[in-house]
């Protein structure tokens, strides 16, 4: 350890000598830009009109149409995706022929609602808690109360399948990813290239290739849903500690043994995590799997989207929201339930657990075969159908919004676009592009590394090959706008909700809908409230990404230990000083992490920006997808959005490590 | 050893009440009315009609009528799939789409799929006219009667700022489903205008409900036939007229938009199969009038697409006669 420890001082106190003046030199760094912008306004900005095409991309549309030509002379790949397909297609169809589709001749599915309930109850109580199937009941139940349970059940068949099989690819590639380093380093690249792509960029093709239907959706959602997996089982073998694995291995384990009897067991919890954080990333593709024709909730939200109909919508993204719910606190039920077991040993004997199970299958069996014989447990009645209530009261509250609040809104709007998002925009699109370029590399250098530069000049002379360089700084400009206010209200809330148990059980529920309800279904309130404008863009990923940004502030707030509290309390620090010079720099992993992820979380909502006025790369990946021609644009316009995904990541990354050593200076190293 | 007695109790009770209610409620057994699905012998000669079914509301209203029809009167099967356009002539390729029913132009895919690759056929018009332009929402063309000329527009060019035009007139477009020639346009016509993209069908509406009830200024990118006109009659700015070859050159195009024959395209396959579903769908035609009401009575009153097909198929039967095959 003696080296490291020596190398981490030596580059910390260059560090501090240097900090002061690094300080100064990007303020000129950013004043010299002013100044370059003000003489050189409009000049080598690299414009390209909404239709027009660079080379490159007219040879990525030629490229794409070969791929299509391709599929049916090469025989090899023709057959080996057609296994794939034929395999998903009947996974698929066999889950919905169970739960959600009239199979086998009957003119319903295999298990009614009521089965289904009754399962899905004994499987929460069963491996999660009492709570978490009282939860699970009433979620399944009001499915059907809002007059949607055949669309949730093949949300449900759908997302399930996708999640097993994510999970069947995941673990595995996971548990490699976590023994092998160079594996490792190989899989992290491609797992980010996975989340940030535009779904609508490969979601076209796929159906080339898996025909349409299940089968192209269930790879649609596997693509977004198997990245958690892999990286959150990977991190859970690599936690197990060093100290473990050598004394498994000093009593003569082999590498297979200390797998399945130290690693496994320890990073079982973690696991669970990463089998949670599929399921949410494998939802909320619902709606967008929904444009090949994917079974479910998100017909219905496209269907409503259509005739601009908010009620219908919302009452499906609600039943989505739900399903988020119930599956979240499950295995978040069955993950604390593991840790607990793990701790305090099985929490019944044998004997009871066995008997335990057989009484609630019992139970489960009854009610399924119930659902199997007779009509009423088969089919939700539907005079309990309590939907059109909650259609008109969103429709209410939609119109009700757009029509008393427009004046704030777009004073807000407004105040926002002209006093902070124009002035940068202009400075991003307005300067030459080399300015901007030596600009982003320059402040990369003195507020990352030298390692960050590099990247970042690599990502950004990419830009510049794509040919979509003003539409990428148009994009910038309003991630980082997005991002910033993400981060306000991350911290805001996010230090309330660490800080206070009743505003974490108030906001929770508020969180994970912001979370999970598609975008799609606020779209048109929003719409009316901000018009098809930029800010509408920003909007709709702060409310998508500050959930994220929140829950991970409060989580590293509630990490600061109680006793550094106390002892500041007792030392007669106020509430604002504890939080500003106590919990806040305490918490500062957690905080970087929130900025990362919502960052990550914003650039997401880039398309979906796209629809609703952000014009820029987010609309060329629309295009593309609906326009034959423009489809080498969108691919283009993607792989874009992935690299500024990398270089800010990136530079974000270099900041934070800096922060740290810089923190961490005279402090003695663990 | 307490909790596993109680818990053997518990489990024995539940059993028990769930048999008595298993006695108690005699309700009506699945399958015990024979369903009434299929539709007898003639749906052997029909078989199964694929249709695409694209995300507006229009062509659904087409879709609709044309499934009506032949699950009705000529017993086939109908398997509707929610596709986006391109996807869709995709399965003309792979055998998966016998059907779309209104498609606006796309010469870039007639090209692919009709001449070289040879897997899809045109079936003919639909009978309605596509019609592409520049429209203000009705109180703007009350309040300033004039501004239906484009030669009036940098007159009014002021009114149409937002936060978005950069100090210029914005020119709202939108649906991306659309090439559009308002950049070139705005530029031929030397108009003091700034192209801003709202991006989706659902931008433009909402767009256009704002501004006629907050009466603000509008000026945008919008179509015909589209349900939202029976809501609300959007007034044509008139751009210089449109004549035949003006548009060749995307980049110095300075006329309006051309009418579009919205037509049909089948699979080849479809075509040579013989079935009846494809006279129906070649013979299919009908007026945008006729289209704006089926569309009205699933935007407007909410029906489903079925309810609204059996209505206006109920109030047309001589049209629907002329579509069905003779024999």
């Amino acid at each position: 350890m003696a080296p490291v420890t020596g190398q981490a001082t030596s580059a910390v106190t260059a560090v501090t000598t240097r900090l002061r003046g690094r300080k100064y030199l990007l303020l000129a760094v950013l004043a010299l830009w002013v100044l370059g912008w003000a003489l050189l306004n409009g000049r080598d900005t690299l414009q390209l009109g909404g239709a027009e095409l660079t080379p490159l991309h007219s040879t990525l549309n030629e490229a794409m149409d070969a791929i299509d030509d391709g599929r049916n002379s090469n025989p090899f790949f023709l057959y080996f995706v057609n296994y794939i397909r034929l395999f998903l297609d009947q996974a698929v169809t066999l889950v919905q022929a169970l739960i959600s589709q009239p199979s086998f001749g009957r003119p319903v599915p295999v298990l009614g609602w009521l089965g289904v309930t009754g399962l899905a109850t004994a499987i929460a109580l069963l491996y999660g808690n009492r709570k978490s199937a009282l939860l699970t009941a009433a979620g399944l139940i009001s499915f059907g109360l809002l007059g949607l349970w055949e669309e949730s059940m093949d949300t449900l068949a759908l997302t399930l399948t996708a999640v097993a099989l994510s999970l069947a690819v995941g673990i595995p590639l996971g548990v490699w990813a976590g023994m092998s380093n160079r594996f490792h380093r190989l899989v992290t690249p491609v797992l980010d290239f996975m989340q940030t792509m535009p779904t609508f960029v490969y979601l076209a093709p796929l159906t080339l290739f898996f025909l349409i239907g299940p089968a192209s959706a269930t790879v649609a959602t596997m693509i977004y849903a198997v990245p958690p997996a892999i990286r959150i089982t990977a991190h859970g073998i690599r936690q197990v500690s060093p100290d473990t694995l050598e004394a498994g291995a000093s009593l003569g384990a082999t590498t297979a043994q200390s797998l399945r009897l130290v690693r496994l067991p320890m990073a079982k919890q973690t696991i669970i995590v990463g089998v949670n954080q599929t399921i949410m990333a494998a939802l909320s593709m619902a709606t967008i799997a929904a444009l090949i024709d994917a079974p479910g909730l998100g017909k219905t939200v496209l269907k409503a989207l259509q005739t601009l109909d908010v009620g219908t919508a919302f009452n499906a993204g609600l039943a989505i929201v739900i399903m988020a719910v119930v599956l979240d606190r499950v295995t978040s039920a069955a993950s604390r339930r593991v840790e607990a077991e793990r701790r305090a040993g099985r929490l019944l004997t044998p004997g009871a657990r066995r008997l335990q199970v057989t009484g609630v299958l019992g139970v489960a069996a009854v009610l399924g075969y119930l659902s199997y014989t007779y009509v009423w447990a088969a089919e939700f009645p539907v005079q309990a159908n309590v939907g059109p209530y909650v259609r008109r009261a969103a429709d209410g509250a939609s119109a009700w919004a757009q029509d008393s609040l427009v004046g704030f809104t777009d004073a807000v709007k407004n105040l926002l676009t002209n006093g902070l998002l124009n002035p940068f925009e202009s400075l991003l699109t307005g300067s030459p592009w080399w300015l901007v370029f030596a600009v982003i590399v320059a402040v990369a250098l003195l507020v990352g590394s030298a390692r960050a530069a590099l990247a970042t000049a690599v990502g950004l002379a990419a830009l510049v090959l794509l040919g979509l360089w003003q539409d990428s700084m148009v994009t910038l400009a309003s991630t980082l706008v997005a991002t910033i206010l993400v981060m306000i209200l991350g911290v805001v809330l996010g230090v309330w909700m660490g800080r206070n148990d009743r505003a974490d059980t108030v906001l929770r529920p508020v969180l994970d809908a912001g979370q999970t309800m598609p975008a799609f279904v606020y779209l048109v309130p929003i719409l009316g409230l901000f018009g098809p404008t930029r800010f509408t863009a920003i909007i709709a990923a702060v409310v998508f990404a500050a959930p994220v940004a929140i829950k991970l502030v409060a989580e590293g707030i509630r990490r600061v230990s109680p006793t550094t509290v106390e002892a500041a309390t007792s030392a007669g620090a106020s509430t604002w000083q504890l939080i500003s010079k106590v919990q806040l720099p305490m918490a500062r992993s957690g905080v970087t992490l929130a900025a990362s992820q919502g960052l990550i979380y914003v650039l997401s909502m880039v398309v979906v920006g796209g629809l609703v006025g952000a014009g820029a790369l987010g609309y060329d990946v629309v295009a593309g997808f609906s326009q034959h021609q423009l489809r080498g644009k969108g691919l283009a316009a993607g792989l874009a959005i992935v690299v500024l995904g990398i270089v800010l990541d990136r530079i974000m990354r270099a900041a934070t490590e800096r922060a740290d050593a810089a923190a961490h200076r005279g402090q003695p190293h663990k | 050893m307490m909790n596993s007695r109680s818990g053997r109790i518990r489990a024995l009770v539940l059993v028990t009440g769930m048999g008595l209610l298993l006695n108690a409620c005699a309700g009506a057994k699945v399958g015990e009315t024979p369903a009434a699905a299929g539709g007898g012998g003639s749906a052997k000669a029909c078989g199964t009609l694929n249709l695409a079914i694209n995300p507006w509301v229009g062509y659904e209203a087409n879709a609709a009528v044309i499934a009506h029809v032949a699950e009705k009167n000529l017993g086939c099967k109908v398997v509707k799939k929610d596709l986006k356009e391109e996807v869709a002539w995709q399965g003309f390729g792979t055998g998966e789409v016998d059907a779309i029913v209104e498609n606006w132009g796309h010469a870039d895919l007639k090209k692919k799929y009709i001449e070289d690759q040879k897997v899809a056929v045109d079936a003919g018009p639909t009978g309605n006219k596509g019609t592409i332009g520049w429209y203000v929402p009705p109180w703007m063309a009350e309040k300033y009667p004039d501004i239906t000329d484009w030669k009036n527009l940098n007159k009014y060019a002021d009114l149409f700022k937002t936060s978005e035009s950069g100090g210029k007139g914005q020119l709202l477009d939108g649906d991306p489903s659309y090439v559009t020639n308002d950049e070139a346009l705005v530029k031929n016509l030397k108009l003091n205008y700034k192209v801003v993209t709202g991006g989706s069908e659902a931008a433009l509406i909402t767009s256009f409900r704002q501004a006629e009830a907050q009466k603000k200024p509008l000026l945008a990118y919008f179509y015909d036939p589209q349900w939202f006109w029976a809501e609300m009659k959007l007034v044509r700015v008139n751009l210089p007229a449109y004549t035949e070859g003006c548009d060749a050159d995307p980049a110095k195009v300075a006329c309006d938009y051309p009418p579009y024959v919205l037509d049909k395209i089948v699979s080849k396959k479809f075509a040579d199969s013989g079935s009846p579903a494809f006279q129906l769908v070649k013979n299919f035609t009908w007026t945008n009038d006729d289209q704006n009401l089926v569309a009205k009575y699933i935007s407007e009153d909410k029906m489903t697409a079925d309810e609204a097909a059996a209505k206006w198929v109920a109030g047309n039967p001589d049209k629907v006669k002329a579509w069905l095959p003779k024999s």
